[in-house]
């Protein structure tokens, strides 16, 4: 008896062993992992847009932060900031954006009658018409199948054209590397169906990010909801980048 | 409503284009300028201005082959400079540049071929060892010369010449549109950019032309060809009229629409372009040699030393009247905030790797290289002045 239950004890234990040992191979093979890279045709099922609602942002400058650390972005450069418009009782306008927003706001521009005052997050507007795109002499800028303006930054020369085209003054050239850089939604966030990291930071859902081309998405459904700006919209570049309540001083 | 001026976007601290690409249209500048000159004895037969032809024509490949040395330096990935020819993006202005390039480099090298062939072959019959094979394979081991030869080369030199205009002019013309198409920046964007910078590539070229001529003839005390240099003091005149006249008629324009561009771009030469633009470019180097060169050209009974000596300072005050302009268009746009609300600094280093001595060199080597091809082949007529 001792030795049947001895028999079938290591019986048992063989299988089992083999089974995880299999099981674990299986589970732990690349073969099962479904990919993180969608096809070409997917990725035409998407046309991501941004909304910046200037009358929720309280210019605590979390975005910032949040980009600068998902990104690495050297310091002095920005991929997203935060600008400050104070407007006192004599209409004199001042803005400022002291590093961009970084450590957030401290000091008053105006020591006191300010009688008007709001906040306005900035980040590349990844045009329909981009003048970035359009000017790349080797064609590292480009416009990826769901609608992000992205680097090739293994191609980027770094000549700096791009940086002079934007008009939004979002481009800039790495230093270190040599290549022009920018924000690109995060787009290894946004391929797993996470949010940018600005968006993710915002305290006051100031942002919104979304499918323009879903009927449903709540993108689409604020903009149909909502009364919203384009940035220097006369120079043909047809941003995706929307701005609610966008005041006249903003350019 | 008063308005605060001191707001750039945050990445506008830092000036992407630096004093490297201020040099760039300069050189090139010169390079056309010069090309054009030479051509208005190859192509067009103006006899007198023939002893500096070949001396044009090897300046403008020696400006030529430093051009891109400045943009070499300033790209952030340099190794890769051959992207723009292996993938270049057709939309972008910028992607032609290495074809133009090149086609002009073809041009200009065959055309001093054609026109040193009968001198590398003399040299060829009288040289031995080592230099008779240099020579040999400098012309393709066909040494031969005569009437039939020569009326060939001098077709090809014309036929070169006559391609070499429009490719000069878009190679310059071009660096010009580059800037103008720049929806984004106030200062550069207008259609007549390519313009204002072909003439005054051609006012660059010919006074480094007569600059250089004048100084090397003096230094070496043989006689100046008088024609040629009140020829080409005249064009100088000429075009330097119309290349100031053109950027003044365009600021008018602009300032008489009075649009926003105005209100911004006023702040700008009144503020951080005033010494460089106004007092500089327009005041001292601009309408100085204006008047300089209004009198050696009109006053027919001036003394011919102090004529000389004129011309030459005007076309010295006319090379930095181009390197100013090149200056302020170039970092005066991006002065500019496209915030529209304030400007932003810059002045080179010293010693930075795209810093004044680095400058100063770019521009030097050309005329180190000028001077190396005249110990070899002189492209001057050597008459001292005691005969």
């Amino acid at each position: 008896m001792d030795d049947i239950d001895r028999r079938k004890f290591l019986k048992l234990g063989i299988l089992s062993s083999t089974g995880i040992l299999v099981g674990s191979l299986y589970a732990f093979s690349t073969r099962g992992v479904k990919k993180d890279f969608r096809t070409y045709d997917d990725l035409l099922k998407y046309d991501w847009g941004f909304i910046v609602d200037t009358t929720r942002c309280i210019g605590c400058g979390s975005c910032v932060r949040a980009c600068k650390v998902e990104n690495n972005v050297p310091d002095t450069f920005f991929r997203t900031w935060v600008e400050r418009f104070e407007i006192n009782k004599n209409e004199a306008v001042r803005v400022d954006s002291p590093n961009g927003a970084l450590e957030s706001f401290k000091e008053n521009n105006f020591s006191a009658d300010v009688v008007k005052a709001f906040f306005v997050p900035k980040l590349c507007n990844h045009c329909y018409n981009s003048a970035c795109t359009q000017v790349c002499p080797v064609g590292a800028s480009f416009h990826s199948p769901d609608g992000v303006v992205l680097i090739d930054k293994d191609h980027c020369v770094g000549c700096g054209y791009c940086v002079q085209a934007c008009p939004y003054g979002c481009r800039y050239i790495d230093t270190e590397k040599g290549t022009a850089d920018k924000c690109t939604l995060c787009y290894h966030r946004i391929q797993h169906g996470e949010l940018p990291a600005c968006v993710n930071a915002c305290p006051r859902n100031a942002r919104i990010f979304g499918n323009l081309k879903d009927p449903k998405s709540a993108i689409r459904k604020i903009l149909h909801q909502r009364r919203y700006g384009l940035l220097k919209a006369e120079l043909g570049t047809n941003p995706k980048c929307y701005y609610i309540g966008l005041d006249l001083e903003v350019k | 409503m008063e308005s605060f001026n001191g707001f750039v976007f945050p990445n506008e601290l830092h000036i992407t284009w630096t004093v490297m690409i201020v040099l760039y249209p300069y050189i090139t500048g010169m390079v056309a300028g010069a090309f054009i000159v030479s051509s208005f004895y190859h192509v067009f037969g103006m006899e007198k201005l023939k002893p500096i032809a070949k001396y044009a024509l090897v300046s403008s490949f020696a400006f030529l082959c430093f051009a891109t040395v400045p943009l070499l330096n300033h790209l952030g990935r340099p190794e890769r400079a051959f992207n723009i020819l292996i993938t270049p993006n057709f939309n972008s202005a910028m992607s032609g540049f290495g074809f133009v390039y090149m086609t002009y480099m073809v041009i200009v090298v065959l055309e001093i071929w054609f026109s040193y062939r009968e001198e590398f072959v003399n040299r060829y019959n009288n040289s031995q060892g080592i230099l008779k094979f240099i020579y040999g394979i400098l012309i393709l081991r066909n040494s031969n010369v005569n009437e039939n030869t020569r009326k060939y080369d001098k077709k090809l030199i014309v036929i070169l010449g006559g391609i070499g205009i429009p490719v000069a002019c878009i190679l310059h013309g071009y660096v010009g549109f580059l800037f103008g198409s720049i929806k984004a920046n106030l200062w550069w964007s207008t259609p007549l950019m390519f313009i204002i910078f072909i003439f005054s590539a051609i006012v660059s070229g010919l006074a480094v032309l007569i600059f250089l001529y004048l100084f090397v003839h003096w230094k070496r005390k043989i006689k100046i060809n008088q024609d040629s240099i009140d020829l080409m003091a005249k064009w100088l005149w000429g075009f330097m009229i119309i290349a100031v006249t053109l950027e003044l008629m365009e600021l008018l324009s602009i300032s008489y629409e009075r649009t926003e561009k105005w209100a911004v771009l006023q702040q700008l030469i009144g503020g951080k372009l005033k010494i460089s633009y106004v007092y500089l470019q327009i005041g001292l180097f601009s309408i100085v040699p204006f008047l300089l060169l209004s009198i050696t050209t009109l006053w027919k009974n001036i003394n011919i030393n102090l004529k000389n000596f004129l011309i030459w300072l005007s076309s010295g005050m006319l090379l930095l009247q181009v390197l100013f302009m090149r200056w302020n268009v170039v970092i005066g746009g991006q002065l500019v905030s496209k915030s529209m609300r304030g400007f932003t600094e810059y002045f080179p280093g010293v010693y930075d790797k795209e810093g004044l001595i680095v400058s100063f060199l770019l521009i030097i080597i050309p005329f180190i290289l000028l001077r190396a091809f005249d110990k070899v082949f002189p492209f001057f007529e050597k008459k001292s002045i005691s005969n």
